[in-house]
């Protein structure tokens, strides 16, 4: 089924050298209306692939296609249809979450009537209505990751990138964000996140990858990751540790 | 071994933090940059003997007989000096009182909480010392070498205004806290602080354009209408300048009151310093409602809502404003004389050209800082469908454009005189901003916007580069408003200082 969608981010062979060899010649096809989980161990290149994607690091070595466009030779383009969102929440203190979607939606290049409309549906969404003209200074961190999350769904993003975006959230405001994602997926959009928790990745993704010394060492559906590691009823935490422990043997 | 929650074994642990603070914020960690900042403070001890010594070598044998002018002199100067003390220790005690780092641990400590904050405000007031001694020993050296050491007495003056001014600035502190309150004292004790370090020398240069036409502070200080109406002689007023003088009994007098009003300050207030740390420490950013000016999102293109949140964010940020436009503050003597030499048709407002070129450069260089270094989303920004470029050009524009909007009423009035002495003024302005701009671009970093005031540490050479590009292009337009081609020369030395900027850059590595 997944070979009719269009192909919504392809990576062909990206390497990435800092003091080590962070990501190396990774291979990875992501598509259209996905939810994709990127899991691994810390310091295995999960961040650092995705901020490649992105366009806030460039690789040594390797193309990157985002929905059919080069990202290193048009990364304007690429830009257009992306979405970022790290797990610390970056945004303007002096600004209210009104006034940071509109900022958003004009780096955009957003037409005013179409950002508005969806810029208040998303402050609706995630509960930010008493809050959408007051200063964001005063927000806590989880209002601040619904804010940076408003910002990077305003201009209606084909892919939408996100590291460990339910860190430090309380169950209420990690489900808000959740629901908001899966609505995105069901809309068409696709989501690729990073986390640690396994359980999100469990019940959220459509696909998981396995990351570990900036290489992939599995990819699939849960019942695939099980079948790789030879046992079947385990749980994704089992069969993380499985994946990464021959990772380890093997290296 | 001093006991452990001894006085003494506090001391020791508040020293030590202070010492690892002040060498981090010289060296910033590095090897290299330690040594280059050993290499620096030596040059810069060894600079400021030599302009010490070309301002006061000639009043080295000042002789004992103690005469209105002479105290005046001192006295002015040493007032001057202390409403900056003040305003140094007033940064140093709001800090104090709004870093939670240790709180929790020490007020859950079974140590004795007034005994910690009594150290902590004797460790204020010995920086505060230790700054003072510093700034002046040049000055003495120099002094003493050429006339004598009788002036090493100066040294014990400078302490106790160190001890004085921290005692006032922790009475002024807490009458802060006391009055409007813990979430607003930190704003209103940083504005004040600064405003302090500036009004004094404002104020005499203000004081002097009304009563000689001159610039100069020290004219007002010197002024017939000064000198008859300060008290004798005789009166305790002038034990300050006495005891700078080499009078041991003024010396002792001055030392004693400094130290004791210190000691008495610190008695007074550690119990409420602990009070007002905890009352800080509790403060969260108050709500602030944001009226809209237009009902719905408007229609901009990138570079504009680039520019427009530049400012906006800057705006909306009184301690930013209270930070970076303080300097305007200085433009004000420079304006009132460029009024009142208007007014009197005498034409010497060319001598306010560099003020303001200067002051340009200067105020440039914060900005574009704020704009450029100073982004708080900058993987925001970073992921954006734009070209670094781009991004790039429109925060220099919002630099250039509010440069542009603050120094325009100046060069408007000047022009009014004389068309052609505004126009290169206003050159001078635009030069001076851009290039100090341009090396900001060049020592760029990624920082939170309060990191401000951590800015000129981070690169040495970009604040020196600044400052020296700003007084190039000052002593540039200067020339060229009096229609002399010894313009090239500043003109070519700015280019260099730019040029010299753009091989050392760490961005283009």
């Amino acid at each position: 089924m997944k070979q009719n969608r269009p192909i919504a981010l392809a990576l062909r062979g990206v390497s990435k050298r800092f003091d080590r060899l962070a990501v190396d010649a990774l291979d990875l096809t992501i598509y259209g209306g996905e939810f994709y989980a990127l899991v691994g161990p810390n310091g295995a290149g999960k961040t650092t692939t995705l901020r490649m994607v992105v366009g806030l690091l460039r690789p040594d070595a390797g193309s990157i296609c985002i929905g059919g466009i080069d990202a290193l030779a048009d990364s304007v383009a690429a830009k257009q249809m992306t979405a970022w969102l790290s797990d610390e929440p970056m945004i303007y203190e002096k600004l209210t979450p009104y006034e940071y979607l509109e900022f958003v939606a004009g780096l955009w290049r957003i037409e005013p009537p179409a950002a508005e409309a969806r810029a208040r549906e998303l402050i609706g969404w995630l509960g930010l209505e008493p809050h959408a003209h007051e200063r964001c200074e005063g927000f806590s961190k989880g209002m601040r990751q619904k804010v940076a999350l408003a910002g990077a769904l305003v201009h209606d993003p084909k892919l939408i990138i996100l590291d460990e975006p339910l860190t430090g959230l309380d169950a209420g405001t990690a489900r808000q964000v959740k629901n908001v994602l899966r609505e995105r997926v069901r809309a068409g959009g696709t989501v690729i996140m990073t986390t640690h928790i396994l359980e999100v990745a469990e019940r959220m993704a459509d696909r998981i990858g396995v990351i570990a010394g900036g290489r992939l060492i599995a990819e699939g559906t849960l019942e695939d990751l099980r079948r790789q590691t030879g046992k079947t009823a385990t749980s994704l935490e089992d069969t993380f540790l499985a994946l990464v422990a021959e990772q380890v043997a093997a290296a | 071994m001093s006991e452990a929650a001894s006085l003494t074994w506090l001391a020791r642990h508040e020293f030590r933090l202070g010492w690892r603070d002040w060498v981090s914020l010289v060296t910033a960690g590095g090897r290299t940059r330690a040594r280059n900042a050993i290499i620096g403070l030596i040059a810069f001890a060894a600079f400021m003997h030599v302009f010490a010594y070309w301002t006061v070598a000639n009043y080295a044998d000042a002789s004992l007989s103690f005469d209105t002018a002479a105290l005046v002199g001192i006295t002015g100067t040493l007032v001057l000096s202390w409403s900056l003390l003040l305003s140094q220790a007033m940064e140093s005690v709001t800090r104090a009182f709004y870093s939670r780092s240790d709180l929790d641990l020490i007020l859950t400590s079974p140590a004795s909480a007034r005994k910690v904050f009594a150290v902590r405000m004797g460790r204020i007031a010995a920086a505060a010392v230790v700054i003072a001694v510093l700034l002046a020993a040049p000055f003495v050296n120099v002094l003493t070498m050429l006339g004598g050491s009788r002036w090493l007495a100066a040294y014990g003056v400078v302490a106790a205004m160190g001890a004085v001014a921290t005692a006032a600035a922790l009475a002024l502190t807490i009458g802060l806290f006391r009055v409007v309150g813990a979430k607003r004292t930190r704003l209103i004790a940083q504005v004040v602080a600064a405003i302090i370090g500036a009004a004094f020398v404002i104020g005499l240069q203000i004081a002097a354009i009304f009563s000689a036409g001159s610039i100069s502070r020290f004219a007002a200080l010197q002024s017939d209408w000064m000198l008859t109406h300060v008290p004798n002689t005789a009166s305790a007023f002038w034990w300050p300048a006495r005891a700078v003088l080499g009078d041991f009994v003024a010396l002792a007098g001055v030392v004693a009151f400094g130290f004791g009003i210190l000691c008495v300050s610190i008695a007074l207030f550690c119990r409420r310093f602990g009070e007002h740390a905890v009352a800080a420490a509790g403060v969260s950013s108050a709500t602030v409602r944001q009226p809209r000016w237009s009902p719905g999102f408007r229609r901009r293109s990138p570079s504009r809502t680039l520019r427009q949140k530049e400012w906006t964010l800057l705006l909306r940020d009184a301690w930013l404003i209270s930070q970076t436009l303080m300097q305007i503050l200085y433009l004000l003597p420079p304006a009132l004389l460029l009024w009142v030499t208007f007014r009197d048709g005498h034409g010497s407002f060319v001598v306010l050209i560099p003020v303001v070129v200067m002051a340009a450069g200067q105020l440039a260089g914060g900005l574009a800082w704020l704009s450029i270094s100073g982004e708080d989303a900058p993987e925001l920004v970073a992921t954006a469908p734009i070209t670094a470029h781009r991004v790039l050009w429109a925060k220099v524009e919002a630099v250039i454009g509010m440069i542009a909007l603050i120094f325009a009423p100046i060069v408007a009035v000047l022009m009014l005189d004389t068309v052609s002495a505004g126009i290169v003024c206003g050159l001078g302005i635009l030069a001076a901003a851009a290039a100090a701009t341009v090396i900001q671009l060049c020592f760029r970093v990624q920082a939170r916007r309060s990191q401000f005031r951590r800015r000129q540490t981070s690169s040495r050479l970009a604040t020196f580069a600044e400052a020296f590009s700003s007084i190039a292009w000052a002593a540039t337009t200067a020339l060229a408003a009096g229609g002399t081609w010894a313009a090239l020369g500043p003109a070519a030395a700015a280019f260099a200082i730019l040029g010299g900027v753009w091989l050392v850059s760490p961005s283009r590595a």
